[in-house]
């Protein structure tokens, strides 16, 4: 990328971005745990203007069945957009993007989730993205993430996410669509906040090693924003109607 | 410390406690520390540290009793869905007797497709699918009753300390209550009335169960309406 040539004003001498925000600022996020019943686990997520739904299955038998594994389950992941999700018709057959998303994804809740525990099984997780604005990968994570706790698939911590990236020279907090279409950086982040380990990095664009230090401070920074949110909307939903400890 | 003092809220990741305490059900030990790996209320003994979970499958466990649903059968064996990742065995030698042969007994005649059967988890290892025994006293095929399904993470509290709740409802309601440790109960009562609020009951403990006086709230709401 490296930059491409544009109108928009992406930061102005204020250090306010083409959106309002601060260089710092998320977009609004609010995440909704279990909305959906016939999942075993599912979240809402709005992440600016994104809007995804993530539902999971499972441990579950594994079909085919070649792809079970007798030491250990299995976890598969689906990213799909919906025709609808942008302003042109998106063709509902995944893409070459989606494929990649999915792997990404997956390998990027891999190492959170326990399921060693269930030799022989699969967990699926499916992602629709209902509307897409730049950044629907870290916050379809961010609902993956909560919809595999609303399974109680047993994890050693939840996975949070949040891209930073480079914007007229200056390190951003969570790109948006013009952003990530006019600027010279996007970088993808996916932590584990408890355990302070990245599950999901990607680069693009071009950067200097200290941009690239800065850039993954405030990606993570973005992560542990996230982080809260996912937490209460899992108290939420477990534990909103009660006035606290069981007995 | 109170007892109310040592049981939190938490959710994956959080940690509990980073005191000498052994890890169990629902925690790992990350070098010092004591994380839990699903939602649930943790709960710190004197020497271990559990996390209650609040949601999550049913995994069989030896000696279990369960409620399965039959799904299918070969010439020797029925499989029953019991509500978990993992689908149960009940060999025909188990309700035939030994002297059960594949030739003359007809499976179908005993147990068929749909019915429930209250059955123990006889061996259950991460190797093979459970394997499922009826040969005890109350288990076997259920003739009659309801079938309401539960968290099956929640099947403790239903039962509450020593029976009294799985107890108290049953007094109240007049009703037959069999609990599946994973997540089914079957509620067989001739006054429809009583079947109803035991159901009620139960769906109750489902949607409350890390709230405090559970007990209390649940014998208001029976005795209430009456």
């Amino acid at each position: 990328m490296g930059g491409r040539d544009t109108e928009m004003v992406l930061l102005d001498e204020n250090g306010i971005r083409c959106d309002g925000r601060k260089v710092d600022e998320p977009r609004r996020i609010m995440i909704k745990a279990g909305v959906l019943k016939n999942a075993d686990g599912s979240a809402y997520i709005e992440f600016g203007d994104n809007k995804i739904l993530a539902g999971v299955y499972g441990p579950r038998d594994v079909h085919p069945k070649h792809m079970s594994n007798a030491d250990t389950g299995i976890l598969r992941c689906r990213y799909h957009m919906e025709p609808f999700s942008v302003t042109e018709r998106k063709n509902p057959a995944p893409s070459r993007r989606e494929i990649e998303i999915s792997k990404v994804i997956k390998e990027a809740l891999a190492p959170a989730v326990m399921l060693e525990r269930f030799p022989r099984t699969a967990v699926d997780v499916f992602i629709e993205i209902l509307q897409a604005d730049g950044g629907s990968r870290c916050a379809a994570l961010d609902a993956a993430s909560v919809a595999l706790a609303d399974a109680g698939i047993p994890m050693r911590d939840m996975v949070s996410a949040c891209a930073a990236g480079k914007v007229a020279d200056t390190i951003v907090l969570d790109v948006n669509n013009e952003e990530d279409q006019a600027g010279q950086a996007d970088m993808p982040i996916g932590y584990m906040p408890n355990l302070n380990k990245i599950t999901l990095l990607q680069l693009d664009g071009v950067m200097s090693l200290d941009e690239y230090k800065k850039c993954i401070e405030t990606g993570i920074a973005g992560c542990k924003l996230v982080y809260e949110i996912q937490k209460k909307a899992l108290m939420e939903k477990y534990f909103s109607n009660g006035d606290g400890d069981s007995e | 410390m109170t007892e109310n003092s040592r049981r939190k809220h938490v959710i994956p990741g959080d940690v509990i406690t980073s005191g000498s305490y052994r890890a169990e059900q629902n925690t790992v030990l990350d070098g010092r520390l004591i994380i839990a790996t699903a939602v649930g209320v943790s709960e710190i003994s004197d020497q271990s540290v559990r996390v209650i979970p609040l949601t999550g499958k049913y995994m069989p466990r030896i000696d279990d009793l369960v409620v399965g649903k039959v799904m299918s059968h070969t010439s020797l064996s029925w499989e029953l869905d019991i509500n978990s990742c993992y689908v149960g065995f009940l060999p025909a030698s188990d309700v035939f007797g030994r002297d059960f042969s594949a030739h003359s007994d007809e499976l179908t005649s005993r147990l068929k497709k749909g019915d429930l059967v209250a059955a123990r988890i006889a061996n259950s290892d991460r190797s093979r699918d459970p394997l499922l025994t009826i040969t005890d006293r109350d288990l076997g095929k259920i003739d009659s009753g309801h079938l309401v399904e539960m968290s099956a993470s929640k099947i403790p509290r239903l039962i509450g300390k020593r029976g009294t709740m799985i107890q108290l409802i049953e007094t109240a309601t007049d009703s037959l209550i069999t609990v599946g440790q994973n997540g089914w109960v079957v509620v067989a009562c001739d006054d429809p009335d009583g079947l109803l609020k035991a159901k009620k009951a139960i769906r109750m403990v489902d949607k409350m169960a890390h709230v405090p006086n559970l007990t209390d709230k649940v014998r208001a709401m029976l005795g209430g309406k009456s």
